[in-house]
């Protein structure tokens, strides 16, 4: 995206002589020519004062933060395109505070109607025996789950959060173009939103007196605690998602860390004893309330879709029997039916005894006979959508057609009506938007949230807008969370009794701080983050070595063409990335002559099983499953990593140098990633497993470079080359000049990186990180003894610290090959191998993927 | 007639099953025609949770898991029913069908709102031109209503081939039209298709029917097994039963256990089990009169 020069636009003292109103919207900015409506003076005034540099300096600033925050959207569910960055607008939208109240009524009331009705639809079902509500609507839509019907919810508002989309008509009317029931979307967004804009923009947010988002956060937390109390008062809450490759995967980790809640996937709980428990490292935890994010019917394969993993088996029992509060209830998604809107007047009045405060966009279902002839004679003024289809992607708009299509889709709506519902097309209202250089009227729909409470429901003073980045209508009521993202000010009227709780904008830490338990799938992901980083970094060391010698040899205009050192680091290579042939395999000769563009693969193409990209790749999924659990200066540096990693496949390297160009700040960033979870990460259970898994792999990696590159016998010049390469890979140089002053020696080499217990790049230090990282780890069940993993290490261990360094380093005069260091080196390798299988049956063993029964029981004539 | 009704159901499974959670329908339901007299269910090994609960079609519903490593799952249904059938009515004199169908569709005056659920679609029972098609062929202008129905019924009968191996449990209806065989359960969805395609109102019924030996033979233990059929909505007169499998309206050997929209609403025994890797069924019904 280009960064806006609003320069001349905005310094100019009619900063909004420009703008110009889209013909027949209203804008939330400008009513007339030459006019402002009074609650953007201040706005304007502040942007003026800031200047264009001003400008443009905040919205780096804001850029940069959703970027090292990690902010994404992945529209796709594509898990390579994780990294979508999430766009905000500098310009909030403004809304008085009186304005506010009138539309918080009526939001209020929707959101008391949708509840009464979701008790309706799974109590009594007074609405379809009185013929309110057709059984056609409801009892054919997907998401109304008849094994659901009749279970007891907690508290009265099994709905528990809604969320409403409002646009304006032109004639400045609030209008509810969609509601969210489900699992509703972007609160978190929302509040990254104001998190970001009020650290960018402070005084300005500050001065303006903003109603403020947290409350409504804490009204979170404390209904889901009144819902399940939990049994020793203290109540554990789970957010299920359906994970990383979720579109929102982003938001479902930010409120998870915001709350204070467990991040789980399906598979990391199960049901038992007719209760819900998540599976921690060697124990079960009982969860009192899940906060939802995964789609009903996918919340249990035993009741709801058999073909649904994302859920648990034994879930809804878990709720029918009382022991477990799920919110919104399961269920819920049967009011984001499109056609129930055709139905909410008339419901209102039987449910509610009043009007809907807030006005519904005019709305028809085909099920009903009039209402389907009116759609079919005004197909082009209407919008259609198709119930059973995910909000946001179902609806088409017949004015768009062509002929074809039309007759298509007319003939589908007589084939099954009741799936059908027309709108009536809303031409949303206008704010203004920096776009590129200049401040330009935008179509905006504003979320908004509710959540319930004892009493009602709480409104979140504010919401998340969203910007069309096209003018048309059309783009605008169809999209999902596309576009760019606004924050919406919600502007106190009594600025003087608001001031002092306006201390700090909205920046402020979490309400809650307890640890979250670790499940065996975070665990699992922790440990292969520490093997992913700890590869990446030995590779990237080992590659910029050998490119560094390769060019090295080329200025030395080689005397001696068969220099066998070049052959052991590129034959090391090929081991140490497993891509074969590589080096090793069929056609190595060849490479081996010209190794160039083989290395240059190894570091740039995403295609090379083994190579540079792809195990960057695997770091940043790993890190992106468990994101939840990195402080916010790690998730920088993944961020960081993952743009190297963008640009070395986006623009390979051709030349030597470019690839070293590349490859050194990319060593920093891995050796920064290992800082900040060494020095940033509690040292918890899950950071045990991050460091086991780096020490592992670092283990295993030296003991494979070091048999690679020792055991045949070279001569005393490419020995000498090759000590020094290695030094230079295990970053050992320094102190191996220090204490070995003459010369270079295999034997003295041995002695550094294999035995020296005090060198962290040693084997002998992983050895010994290792046995007291293995011996933390909880026990659970295996509580006598030692576990496999403890002995495999004191195995190791013991071979290393009784080698002789002498009996190592002998060549056997017939083979010319190190054959005793060869044996040693690959029971090491073994050894580690074993231990990581160990770990990963005892700890991150998962239940294997459940079976369905299903078979077609007995069948007579 | 009284009966007694033992529904054995055993999952031999390859490896141990460390967990299962488990879900059946094998309580007979009670009915205007039927009482339930008792029903007990046995589940082996002993489940650590067990409980029941109705559904939403007012089937008797049993949830249960087993929580400790196992390699076989017995379940057993032992049930005791009392059927009583009326007299059945004169198919005849039941109102023309077009009437009943623009009764359930008459969204002005919905007195029938509840029962509306069962023209509906339903999960294996989706709209299919070729079964609505099949059944209209029996609905001739101002046809009685059970009159046509029981003749779609003959035509079932007599179109249809009886295979049990031709279909499974998710083989759909186009796939049944197009070839014109299945089992009991087919036959039912077929029918309930072709109505529903009409407009009116049809539901699935799950249970057992009474089987004979021949003259003169001893009954052969576990020979019975679970039937399927269907029934059609006549307002003022109810649901009246008819199976397709045997031409027949099912009398006082048809012995019901559940009511839905499809088989999938009633399925006998659903589960999802961890563990086990391949598993093997075997089931045995026994239906036998008791007397006195």
């Amino acid at each position: 995206m280009p960064l806006p020069n609003a320069a001349e636009v905005l310094a100019s003292p009619g900063l909004v002589d420009d703008y110009l109103p889209l013909p027949n919207c209203f804008d939330e900015m400008r009513p007339g020519a030459g006019e402002v409506r009074p609650q953007w003076r201040y706005l304007l005034d502040a942007l003026r004062t800031l200047g264009p540099a001003g400008i443009e300096e905040r919205y780096r600033e804001a850029a940069r933060m959703f970027r090292d925050n990690g902010v994404t959207y992945n529209l796709n569910g594509d898990t390579k395109g994780m990294s979508r960055p999430w766009e905000l607008d500098l310009l909030p939208l403004l809304i008085r505070s009186e304005e506010w109240a009138v539309l918080e009524r009526g939001l209020m009331q929707r959101a008391e109607l949708f509840n009464l009705i979701l008790l309706d639809l799974y109590g009594p079902r007074d609405l379809i025996k009185r013929g309110l509500l057709p059984a056609e609507l409801i009892d054919g839509y997907p998401e109304y789950l008849f094994p659901c019907h009749g279970i007891e919810v907690a508290g009265r508002r099994p709905l528990v959060h809604y969320a409403a989309d409002l646009t304006r008509t032109p004639d400045g009317e609030w209008r509810v173009i969609g509601d969210r029931a489900q699992s509703p979307l972007g609160a978190g967004y929302a509040l990254e939103n104001r998190v970001v804009l009020s650290r960018v923009i402070p005084s300005l947010f500050r001065d303006s007196h903003v109603h403020r988002l947290a409350g409504f956060f804490r009204t979170m937390r404390r209904t889901l605690t009144r819902l399940a109390p939990g049994r020793d008062g203290h109540t554990r809450v789970v957010v299920l998602t359906p994970g990383p490759q979720s579109e929102a995967y982003f938001e479902h980790a930010y409120l998870a860390n915001y709350l204070g809640y467990t991040l789980v996937q399906g598979g990391d709980l199960s049901v038992r004893d007719g209760a819900l428990w998540l599976r921690t490292l060697g124990r079960l935890e009982r969860i009192d309330a899940v906060l939802r994010r995964i789609n009903s019917s996918d919340s249990d394969p035993l009741e709801l879709r058999e073909d649904s993993y994302l859920g648990v088996p034994g879930l809804v029992q878990a709720v029918r029997a009382g022991n477990l509060v799920v919110a919104n209830a399961l269920g819920s998604g049967v009011l984001e039916h499109p056609g129930l809107m055709a139905f909410l007047p008339g419901l209102c009045r039987h449910l509610m005894g009043e009007d809907l405060h807030l006005r519904d966009t005019p709305t028809w279902w085909c099920g009903d006979p009039r209402a389907r002839t009116y759609v079919l004679a005004n197909l082009n003024e209407l919008v259609v959508k198709l119930a059973g289809k995910p909000p946001g992607r179902r609806c088409v708009f017949p004015a768009e057609m062509d002929a074809a299509a039309r007759a298509a889709l007319v003939s589908a709506i007589q084939a099954a009506p009741h799936r059908y519902v027309a709108q009536e097309r809303v031409t949303p209202s206008t704010a203004p938007t920096l776009i590129g250089q200049r401040l330009e009227p935008r179509p905006i729909t504003l979320r908004t949230f509710l959540c319930a409470e004892d009493d009602g429901y709480a409104v979140m003073p504010g919401g998340l807008g969203r910007v069309a980045l096209a003018t048309g209508g059309a783009a605008l009521v169809s999209n999902q969370l596309g576009g760019i993202g606004k924050d919406a000010w919600v502007l106190a009227s009594e600025p003087e009794r608001q001031e002092s709780l306006l201390i700090s904008g909205e920046a402020q830490s979490p309400t809650v701080t307890q640890e979250s338990e670790v499940s065996s799938r975070v665990a699992d992901n922790l440990f292969w983050i520490g093997r992913y980083a700890e590869r990446a970094e030995g590779l990237v060391r080992l590659l910029r070595m050998t490119i560094f010698k390769l060019s090295e040899r080329a200025d030395l205009v080689t005397t001696k063409p068969d220099t066998y050192f070049m052959r052991s680091l590129l034959e090391a290579l090929t081991h140490q990335t497993q891509a074969f042939p590589g080096f090793i395999g069929a056609g190595a000769e060849a490479r081996l002559r010209s190794p160039l563009p083989e290395l240059l693969s190894l570091i740039a193409d995403p295609a090379r099983l083994g190579g540079l990209p792809q195990t960057l790749q695997a770091l940043g999924l790993a890190a992106y499953s468990v994101r939840e659990r990195l402080s916010v200066d790690t998730w920088r540096i993944v961020s960081d990593i993952e743009t190297r990693l963008h640009a070395l496949t986006g623009n390979p390297p051709t030349q030597p140098s470019q690839a070293l160009d590349e490859l050194d700040p990319l060593v920093t960033s891995l050796v920064a990633f290992s800082g900040l979870t060494q020095e940033n990460m509690t040292h918890n259970e899950g950071w045990h497993f991050l460091e086991t898994g780096r020490r592992l792999e670092r283990g295993a990696a030296l003991a494979g470079l070091l048999r690679s590159t020792l055991t045949p016998l070279n001569s005393e010049l490419d020995e000498a080359t090759l000590i020094e390469a290695i030094l230079g890979v295990t970053d050992s140089t320094i102190t191996y000049r220090r204490r070995y002053r003459a010369g270079t020696r295999v034997g003295a080499l041995l002695d550094l990186v294999l035995q020296d217990e005090g060198n962290p790049r040693a084997l002998a230090y992983q050895l010994i990180a290792l046995e007291k990282l293995v011996t933390e780890m909880p026990k659970g069940e295996l509580a006598v003894g030692r576990t496999p993993a403890q002995k495999l290490v004191m195995k190791c261990l013991t071979g290393v610290r009784l080698a002789e360094i002498d009996t190592l380093a002998q060549a056997d005069p017939h083979t010319h090959r190190r054959i005793i260091l060869e044996r040693v080196l690959k029971d090491l390798e073994s050894d580690l191998a074993a231990i990581s299988d160990a770990l990963t049956g005892q700890y991150f063993r998962h239940e294997e993927q459940p079976h369905s029964l299903l078979r077609r029981v007995g069948v007579v004539k | 007639m009284k009966y007694r009704i033992s529904h054995r159901t055993r999952y031999q499974y390859a490896e141990p099953v460390s967990l299962c959670h488990s879900l059946v329908h094998l309580k007979p339901r009670q009915g205007h025609y039927q009482r339930c007299l008792l029903s007990q269910l046995r589940v082996d090994p002993w489940p650590a949770v067990n409980r029941e609960h109705e559904d939403f079609f007012g089937n008797r519903v049993n949830y249960f898991s087993i929580q400790q490593p196992h390699e076989a799952l017995e379940v057993t249904a032992v049930s005791e029913v009392e059927v009583t059938r009326p007299n059945i009515p004169d198919l005849s004199r039941t109102p023309a069908w077009e009437l009943v169908r623009d009764l359930l569709g008459d969204r002005e005056h919905p007195r029938l709102a509840t029962k509306q659920i069962f023209t509906l679609p339903s999960p294996q029972i989706p709209l299919d031109a070729a079964a609505r098609a099949f059944a209209a062929a029996s609905f001739t202008p101002g046809r009685p209503l059970l009159e046509a129905t029981c003749d779609l019924m003959a035509r079932i009968f007599t179109e249809f081939a009886y295979d049990p191996h031709f279909t499974t449990i998710a083989t759909p209806i186009a796939e049944v039209m197009e070839h014109r065989r299945g089992v009991c359960q087919d036959f039912a969805h077929v029918a309930i298709a072709g109505l529903r395609g009409l407009g009116l109102a049809a539901r699935y019924v799950s249970g057992y029917l009474e089987t004979l030996p021949p003259p003169g033979q001893a009954k052969l233990q576990g020979s019975d097994a679970s039937h399927a059929w269907f029934a059609v909505l006549v307002p003022e007169l109810g649901w009246i039963d008819f199976d397709p499998t045997n031409n027949l309206i099912p009398g006082e050997q048809h012995i019901t256990t559940a009511l839905g929209r499809d088989f999938h609403d009633v399925t006998p025994m659903r589960g999802i089990f961890y563990g086990g890797g391949s598993h093997e069924l075997t089931v045995a019904v026994d239906v036998n009169r008791v007397e006195g």
